[in-house]
């Protein structure tokens, strides 16, 4: 061996990464998706009675939003920051009153019996209703149900519902169901799109 | 100040740079583990509502997109300013979101099917009535998990 090898000049790597580096930056999005999660309920048949599907009257709140971004819960008008206390004591129904939600006792797995609120709360909105004013009314809905999770798991676990392992969030998910059901389109008032 | 008078004879050792590359390798590779691929051109402005509680989306290649917003500035002239619908790279109407949805199905593997979600992305000053439309025909589709996009913050 009696030449040696030139080094092949690196210099240019840098450049060559760079270019790399401004494609991706160019054609990527970075992916940060969040959002409100919900289960559409399936399309009513068309066999299938009215009647079957009617909730006993004192375990449900109507919350009506209306073209003018309005609020309306359980027949009074709301403003949209006191919604979630409404939902709150209306899920919950601290002092058992006759006119809100029912509790049935059920067996929950680890936990043995426990009162569970009936309450449904369905939500109505007009098409004229903004999108923000609907997202807005469905997350204070979403608030109250975590709120009370916490609660709930406060009580049962003592810790946060966040910090509870999947099994334990399941049980608090069955001890304070999510009951919100999005209902019909009606169409009333002005119709614009 | 002799400290800095140049003497000439001495020359400063240049930096070396190969280790440049690396650097740049590694963001280079940060930025392709946390970006993904834009898919598809957007054409609608969407500007989305804020919700505090609003959770991350767990499986990214189990959601197909629906777009709602008015036509960017520069399709304003040819579509006009009513809010419309946008699935995948073209403008559609509430009628074409069941083959959509059938296509986006038979696009993922038959296990995860029953997880695909639907994620609705539409912006805040669009009215609820061609949201509604739209919810309506996903019950018809079967198409029953859906996620309204929202920030978590102003």
């Amino acid at each position: 061996m009696g030449k040696k090898t030139p080094e092949i000049n690196s210099s240019s790597t840098a450049d060559i990464a760079f270019l790399l580096l401004c494609y991706f930056l160019m054609t990527t999005t970075m992916g940060s998706h969040t959002g409100l999660s919900r289960r559409l309920p399936p399309m009513p048949d068309p066999n299938q009675k009215a009647e079957d599907q009617k909730v006993n009257r004192r375990n449900l709140i109507v919350v009506k939003i209306n073209s003018q971004d309005r609020l309306m819960a359980g027949n009074e008008a709301l403003d949209v920051s006191m919604l979630k206390e409404r939902t709150k004591i209306f899920l919950s129904n601290p002092t058992d009153d006759p006119n809100l939600p029912d509790k049935e006792v059920k067996d929950i797995e680890g936990l043995g019996k426990r009162p569970v609120s009936k309450g449904v709360i369905s939500l109505q909105n007009d098409r004229g209703t903004s999108y923000q004013a609907y997202i807005a009314v469905q997350n204070e809905l979403v608030k109250a149900v975590n709120e009370l999770r916490d609660e709930a798991s406060m009580r049962e676990f003592g810790k946060k519902f966040a910090q509870l392992d999947e099994d334990r969030q399941g049980i608090i998910k069955e001890l304070v169901p999510q009951q919100i059901s999005e209902a019909e389109p009606k169409d009333v008032g002005k119709r614009r799109r | 100040m002799s400290m800095f008078r140049k003497d000439g004879k001495k020359t400063m050792p240049g930096i070396t740079s190969g280790s440049l590359s690396d650097i740049v390798f590694m963001l280079l590779f940060f930025f392709m583990v946390t970006t993904q691929m834009r898919d598809n051109e957007q054409k609608v402005m969407i500007r989305t509502p804020y919700a505090s509680e609003s959770v991350k989306l767990e499986r990214k290649d189990l959601s197909s997109y629906i777009n709602i917003g008015t036509p960017v500035r520069k399709l304003q002239a040819q579509y006009g300013t009513e809010p419309r619908i946008q699935l995948n790279d073209s403008f559609k109407s509430v009628d074409d979101i069941r083959d959509f949805i059938a296509a986006e199905r038979e696009s993922k593997s038959e296990q995860d099917r029953a997880f695909m979600t639907v994620c609705i992305k539409a912006d805040r000053d669009v009215r609820m009535g061609i949201i509604t439309d739209v919810k309506q025909e996903l019950r018809r589709c079967s198409a029953l998990k859906i996620m309204y996009s929202a920030s978590k913050s102003e």
